[in-house]
């Protein structure tokens, strides 16, 4: 019953998706498709933290990294040849540096739009997971790494236009990114993208290598005594969700025509963690409607009230550790556990003693 | 002692200049049983750790089939082909029976080698062997963390079976069974030895007995007696150290 249940819910998902431009309006439209290039990043997320229980609060950082990377892109071929982008001149930059200039190439830009974030978050994922540093250290160690990038890019003005960010886009492979028809197709792209990253992670858990993640998360010394190194393991599934994270990060910017720091640092990237959260961390279809869902409620309580949004987010937070700790995608469960748990009460008074089981629902 | 299995040289651990293990030496024989026990704190515990690798004597050598693995990582050592059972069961409660035993089964354990859906056949000829053995065919597509208690004891022995280990440690795996579940243990255990060697720890006598295997007693660090069970049971020695006066009365 519950393997039709969740393939309705995928269909549903998205059958609505596909319909979306029909019913709604060139707004919502927008914010949906740059929403659905956050739950990307969800995906990936959902991979980390609850397949191998390894939770980032720094995830702003890879999705910042795919961002920038596409947003230097952009920056460069709006420019008239042996010009430079203003926040360098006003910087007193005499020319555009090589790491910046490599990216001016579409297919490098591209490339390194999955494979810059992916190397960062390898790199740290090595470092740290090598030394046996996990669990809350590891949430940490993410959390003042996502402090210090948003800092950095705010201090080296003359490379990343300071505080301001990078906007005032025109084209991407010689599409005007403001004309509609190219916002049309870049909904579509993004659908695209989402639908293969969640087959993508579909299959991963079907692997044995995605059965080895669960096996972690459940308990890392004994699969450690099974033969296997977790850190490996660890570094593989962190390095796909900084590659998945990248891949978000540069769709949204041409959702949006604009990155900056305030985007990448600690409140947006502990804002990802509570969406996957609502969701239900290790439920890829229930980690895309917490995405949505909690990225509309944003929009909406934002513009109407918005000194409330963090006040919401951090209550919204509690009340989904607190109370449903398997997300949204656990409420089916849940009612199965409480009828089971009264049937057992009613048989066999006293035995109440059996471990709840916690199955994937993907 | 030129054809053991495993060898314990003369270990010893210091925790803060604490010795928990003080010159301890062990050797094992392949295709053999082998029970420690010892009153608590004796070191049982910490031995079965240094031997896996989660614990780094301050002194001493252990030797595995010829090969130094003193200084080896857990996972390395497991590859070689020592496997743990902890006290309590560490199985993978949110994975089945099945993919329990198959990743336990698993040949290929290195990261980048783990892409593949499904099981190769021998793996799988593998795990229906140990389903077998510890009596689990029926549940094997049970989430592990369904099983009852024994059960559960059962399956983790069975992932130590199927890791293709030839030496298994165990940490008391009769523990919190009922009498018939501790004597069904004792046989598998049995069975099994005719193709591994096993180092038990276990305190009851009953099951100690059920085995029917030479015991080492431990105390302080230190190996303290070696023989048979009635050995064991009438020497002073270990009378006086760990069976204490009830058991000096009952053998009186």
């Amino acid at each position: 019953m519950k393997k039709w249940l969740h393939a309705a819910l995928d269909l549903a998902l998205l059958a609505a998706l596909l319909t979306a431009p029909l019913y709604l309006s060139g707004y919502h439209l927008s914010l949906l498709g740059r929403f659905l290039a956050m739950a990307i990043l969800s995906l990936g997320l959902c991979l980390v933290w609850g397949w191998s229980g390894v939770l980032s609060l720094g995830q702003g950082v890879f999705w910042g990294l795919g961002a920038y990377v596409l947003a230097m892109h952009l920056k460069l071929v709006g420019l008239a040849p042996g010009d430079m982008p203003d926040f360098m001149m006003w910087s007193g930059l005499d020319r555009i540096p090589g790491w910046w200039s490599i990216f001016r190439h579409p297919s490098v830009a591209l490339a390194g739009v999955l494979i810059v974030p992916t190397v960062a978050a390898a790199g740290l994922a090595w470092l740290v997971f090598n030394r046996r540093v996990s669990g809350v250290y590891f949430a940490l160690i993410t959390q003042a790494l996502a402090l210090a990038f948003a800092t950095l890019l705010i201090s080296e003005q003359a490379y990343t236009g300071g505080f301001n960010g990078l906007t005032d886009f025109t084209t991407l492979l010689g599409h005007y990114i403001v004309d509609p028809s190219f916002q049309r197709a870049l909904y579509w792209i993004t659908v695209a993208i989402l639908a293969a990253a969640f087959l993508f992670c579909r299959w991963i858990a079907k692997t044995n290598f995605g059965k080895v993640l669960l096996a972690i998360r459940d308990g890392e010394s004994r699969i450690r005594f099974l033969g296997y190194n977790p850190a490996g393991y660890k570094m593989i599934a962190f390095a796909i969700g900084g590659g998945l994270a990248g891949v978000s990060g540069a769709l949204y910017v041409l959702h949006v025509g604009v990155i900056s720091p305030a985007m990448v640092g600690v409140v947006p990237s502990i804002e990802m963690v509570v969406a996957v959260a609502v969701g239900g961390r290790s439920s890829f279809t229930g980690v895309i409607f917490g995405t949505l869902l909690v990225n509309f409620g944003k929009d909406w309580i934002s513009s109407a009230m918005p000194e409330m949004w963090q006040l919401v987010i951090g209550l919204l937070f509690i009340l989904v550790v607190t109370l449903l700790p398997r997300g949204l995608a656990g409420i089916p469960q849940l009612q199965q556990q409480f009828t089971a748990r009264f049937r057992r009460r009613a048989t066999r008074p006293g035995v109440d003693t059996e471990p709840m089981a916690m199955t994937q629902e993907n | 002692m030129q054809n053991s299995l495993l060898s314990v040289e003369n270990i010893t651990v210091s925790f803060d200049g604490f010795n928990a293990l003080d010159g301890i030496s062990l050797q094992l024989m392949p295709t053999s049983i082998r029970v420690l026990i010892g009153p608590n704190g004796a070191g049982k515990s910490t031995l079965l750790d240094t031997i896996i690798g989660n614990v780094r004597p301050t002194n001493g050598r252990i030797v595995f089939r010829g090969e130094d693995i003193t200084d080896l990582n857990e996972y390395k050592i497991v590859r070689r082909g020592i496997c743990r059972k902890f006290q309590a069961p560490g199985i993978l409660e949110n994975l089945t029976v099945f993919d329990n035993l198959s990743l336990a089964a698993q040949p290929r354990r290195e990261s980048w080698r783990s892409f593949g859906v499904g099981v190769d056949s021998r793996v799988r000829a593998r795990v229906e062997r140990v389903l077998e053995r510890i009596g689990l065919e029926e549940k094997r597509s049970a989430l592990a963390a369904q099983l009852s208690h024994g059960q559960k004891q059962w399956l983790e022995i069975g992932m130590v079976v199927s890791s293709d280990a030839d030496l298994l440690l165990l940490d008391e795996p009769a523990a919190g069974m009922s009498l018939d579940e501790s004597a069904q243990t004792a046989e598998l255990i049995r069975n099994l030895a005719s193709d591994h060697s096993f180092l038990v720890i276990d305190h009851d006598m009953t099951f100690v007995e059920q085995l029917s295997a030479p015991v080492s007693v431990m105390h302080m660090g230190r190996m303290l007696k070696e023989g048979t069970l009635e050995e064991i049971q009438r020497d002073p020695q270990v009378i006086a150290v760990y069976l204490g006066r009830e058991k000096e009365a009952a053998v009186a």
